[in-house]
């Protein structure tokens, strides 16, 4: 709320400054715009952006250092033995304290030293909203004034108002790096802490898997396995099933559809196959758990197979679904970028339409082709909701297609979603995981993506 | 001479052409059927598979309601006759709820049977008398037919999900449960009317009870924070990396960077998002302002990339023109490129909105998979989005639940459907070939 206000204000500063700064670049010259470097606008434009720039960095500094401070600051006026606490109990104090603050006193069972922290920290609040409401008009005001003297009529205003502009788009187009990095880095910090309490060759060749770690010393029977193979395996299977179905439906509805088919047909069907690519995961994760899951069951008991409630083949063949359309329009690109000319020397030659196809065409598309299978697979690899919703949770290290397996995915979520204890081997196990997931498919992608341009260049 | 084997076969030569074209054209046929039926399954699942959304999510926009006649009490709500708001928010309507029921039923006495009485209707049922008692005062002192919405249970068995053949144990309706619902059914007093409470309420644990409101509104303000942040930065990206970035190694990079950030899974987004955000930052868990920026991440790249193509788009002659008559650079991308390019931009900036809208996995992630009763009322406030409901839903073993989360998902889809079709038919608005 008080954020809006000082958003407004200072939108508010910031028009006014413009318009300082278009008055006295005219009153320069007496109102002769010609005499001027710069339109008079660039020189509004100067005097608000000198105005704006100071305050919001003076904004995002608050946001992101006020909680911290307060905290500190809170933490130091509390007792020794509360200092002496874990990290996690007087996080839990502090927000007893926060909660105390955000509700008003109430109830007689709040004991005096909270009610004096509470009190405090809105205090603490309080004083931090007006410094920073404080500071940031000053700096705006300090902006303004300051810019405001170097206006002149040879004053290149323009120039210096582009520059300000380029620097802003060089900052945004290096926020995408700025994501990778922190991937990349927030990624490796907490797998590097889980690789501490558990060696990295017992989570990458160990076959045993079990998160539950002990929550006391004296528990009995949940040390905790961190091997991860059957977690990999897992993930290869539903991933292979996945394959098997959209593989063959993806390409020969893009051979179809590339070849046979009339523009007319083509246009009708292809957007309604892309649908399928558009339908959100949580819906695809809903069907399988609800209609393909129960009917493959079904069958095979019908078959007198025994098949687990959250098979894999259940998981793989709706997230196979999923990705057919990724498979077929991938494809269709590439085939259709295979030249005319090979067709028209294999047609000249006697051949029939699917003799071309299979024997020029597909040979001709295939580096290309198998770049979009690769991309499929890293999809594939990386879906969540589909295999969170209907693939099981326990570790199996199986390839029956009928039985239950987990993947990475399932893992992560499962870690995270819930308590959020972050120093125990658990937490940071998703983050390993988190990790292996990063780095496999990166090394698809950029597999596929070198292919499929390597490709292109080809035929260009 | 004439006897020579040779000979008789060269003879027959014909024929087996003819025999390998034939098979060739079969097996040219066969070929072509396997692409058209390749296309056929596809389409038939994706019918599937929105039949059996459709199918058993219809049923949640009707809501089982049972009328009872109502004895709104004057000595009970309003003894002083006051019409006093205040006096009137606090009398005890679940009392007069159930006298009401009581009255209809006046052959179930013991305590235990008029407790399973009252379950056959919702919790709900006092907030609803009392808000017809608010809206209009003067019923007070007379006896009105009303509406009672059903238990989540009577509503089911209406709808005819609950079987009467099982055995009573594995009923989730007793048989005296049945014999009470048989007989208000006999009076015609058991209807069906169209599901308010779906499109007005948040979640609760009780279906009937529960709305998708809370989760479109936490979707909305979610989307709102994206495209807030999204929107500007993408557009500033795709101008500097189009227009002016010069061609070296550090473009190389970003430009590499940002079509592998694409193919990135959703997921490590949301990892990302708690290690940074919420454990580093220490902003609010749950929130709408985390959650749109780990979605704006995560669809930066898409809207960099439409960005880029929609600015290729704009031949080279506009940027001539302007410059040949002295306009700087960055007057002609922000005087005539990106104005001819904005379409484009658009397009693909509501392209990436879909795709957030329907995202799941990265929100579980910061904490936005929380059971929360209130429609957020801001971005800081904990909230939970459309796709993070169903899958809340679709874990919750009522079967009420199940058409509540595939009506969840029809709304879901609604929405991505209108904008998909925003961003179509402003393509075809806009669209223009130089």
């Amino acid at each position: 709320m008080n954020t809006a206000i000082l958003i407004i204000a200072l939108l508010a500063l910031t028009a006014f400054a413009y318009r300082t700064g278009k008055n006295r670049a005219l009153s320069t010259v007496k109102g002769d715009g010609h005499l001027l470097h710069s339109l008079p606008s660039y020189h509004g434009m100067y005097v608000a952006l000198w105005c704006l720039f100071p305050a919001i960095v003076i904004v995002f500094a608050w946001l992101i250092f006020e909680t911290t401070i307060i905290n500190g600051i809170l933490v130091s006026s509390l007792t020794v033995e509360q200092q002496a606490l874990s990290p996690s109990q007087v996080e839990l104090l502090l927000n007893e304290i926060r909660n105390i603050a955000g509700a008003g006193v109430q109830g007689g069972q709040l004991d005096d030293a909270k009610l004096r922290l509470a009190e405090q920290y809105s205090s603490l609040k309080n004083t931090s909203t007006a410094a920073q409401i404080v500071l940031v008009i000053a700096a705006g005001a300090v902006g303004l004034a300051l810019a405001r003297t170097h206006i002149a009529a040879r004053f290149r205003s323009r120039h210096r108002v582009e520059k300000m502009v380029m620097a802003v788009l060089v900052i945004c187009s290096a926020i995408a790096i700025l994501t990778t990095i922190g991937i990349v880095l927030s990624l490796l910090f907490e797998a590097w802490r889980f690789f501490t309490k558990v060696p990295l060759t017992e989570f990458l060749f160990g076959i045993q898997w079990s998160p539950q770690t002990a929550l006391r010393a004296d528990q009995v029977g949940s040390t905790g396995a961190f091997g991860a193979v059957p977690i990999f395996a897992g993930t290869m299977l539903i991933t292979l099933i996945a394959m098997i179905v959209a593989v063959p439906i993806g390409l020969m509805s893009a051979i179809y559809m590339a070849e046979y088919s009339t523009p007319k047909f083509r246009g009708i069907v292809k957007p309604i196959v892309e649908i399928l690519a558009g339908i959100p995961t949580v819906v695809y994760g809903f069907f399988a758990a609800l209609t393909v899951g129960p009917a493959i069951r079904g069958w095979g008991e019908g078959l007198g197979l025994t098949v687990a409630s959250e098979s894999a083949l259940a998981a793989g063949v709706v997230m196979g679904i999923m990705i057919i359309p990724f498979v077929s329009s991938l494809s269709d690109d590439v085939i259709n970028a295979v030249p005319q000319s090979l067709r028209d020397g294999a047609y000249a030659m006697g051949a029939t339409k699917s003799e071309t196809i299979r024997q020029v065409i597909i040979p001709a598309a295939l580096p290309g082709i198998v770049g979009s299978i690769l991309l499929a697979v890293s999809r594939a690899i990386g879906e969540t909701m589909i295999v969170v919703m209907a693939a099981g949770l326990a570790a199996n290290l199986t390839a029956n297609p009928l039985s239950a397996v987990t993947t990475v995915t399932v893992q992560i979520v499962t870690l995270l979603v819930g308590d959020q204890e972050f120093d125990s081997a658990k937490t940071l196990a998703a983050f390993a995981l988190g990790l292996v997931l990063f780095v496999v498919t990166l090394c698809l992608n950029v597999i596929a993506l070198t292919v499929v341009k390597k490709y292109r260049e080809k035929y260009d | 001479m004439t006897d020579d084997p040779a000979t008789i076969l060269t003879a027959y030569k014909p024929d087996l052409t003819k025999a390998r074209i034939s098979k060739r054209y079969a097996a040219e046929k066969r070929f072509r059927m396997y692409g058209l039926s390749a296309i056929g399954v596809a389409v038939l699942v994706l019918a599937i598979l929105l039949i059996t959304i459709a199918g058993t999510g219809y049923s949640a926009f009707q809501q089982t309601h049972i009328a009872i006649d109502v004895n709104f009490d004057k000595e009970s709500i309003d003894p002083q006759g006051t019409n006093d708001p205040g006096v009137l928010a606090e009398a005890n309507y679940r009392g007069i709820a159930r006298q009401s029921i009581r009255h209809a039923f006046p052959e179930v006495t013991g305590r235990r049977d008029q407790r399973n009485l009252f379950r056959l209707f919702s919790g709900e049922i006092d907030f609803q008398v009392r808000n017809m008692v608010l809206d209009d005062p003067s019923i007070i002192g007379t006896t009105q037919r009303v509406w009672l919405k059903a238990a989540a249970d009577i509503d089911m068995l209406t709808k005819g999900f609950i079987d009467r053949s099982l055995p009573e144990g594995d009923r989730r309706v007793n048989d005296q449960s049945l014999t009470w619902y048989d007989k208000l059914d006999r009076d015609d007093r058991v209807k069906k009317r169209f599901n308010t409470t779906f499109f007005t309420t948040a979640d609760s644990r009780e279906p009937e009870q529960a709305g998708i409101l809370g989760a479109v509104v936490g979707s909305a303000l979610t989307l709102l924070v994206t495209l807030v942040l999204v929107f500007p930065i993408g557009v500033a990206a795709a101008v500097y990396l189009e227009e002016f970035a010069p061609h070296n190694k550090w473009t190389d990079i970003i430009e590499v960077n940002i079509n592998n950030l694409a193919a990135v899974p959703s997921i490590v987004f949301g990892l990302l998002g708690l290690a940074v955000f919420l454990n580093f930052f220490g902003l609010p868990r749950s929130a709408p302002l985390v959650g749109g920026m780990v979605l704006g991440l995560m669809t930066l790249p898409t809207i960099i990339i439409a960005g880029r193509s929609a600015l290729k788009a704009v031949p080279p002659s506009i940027r001539e023109a302007a410059l040949g008559i002295g306009a700087s650079r960055m007057q002609t991308v922000t005087h005539h490129v990106l104005p001819l390019a904005m379409p484009g931009m658009l397009t693909g900036t509501i392209i990436g909105m879909a795709q957030a809208l329907g995202e799941t996995a990265p929100l579980l992630m910061i904490g936005m998979v929380a059971f929360i009763v209130d429609v957020p009322g801001g971005i800081t406030d904990a909230a939970t989005v459309l796709p993070v409901q169903i899958f809340l839903w679709a874990d919750a073993p009522e079967r009420a639940f199940v058409e509540r989360t595939s009506a969840a998902i029809m709304v879901l889809l609604a929405f991505l459907i209108a904008m998909n079709l925003a961003a179509i038919l402003l393509r075809k608005k806009f669209e223009r070939r130089w």
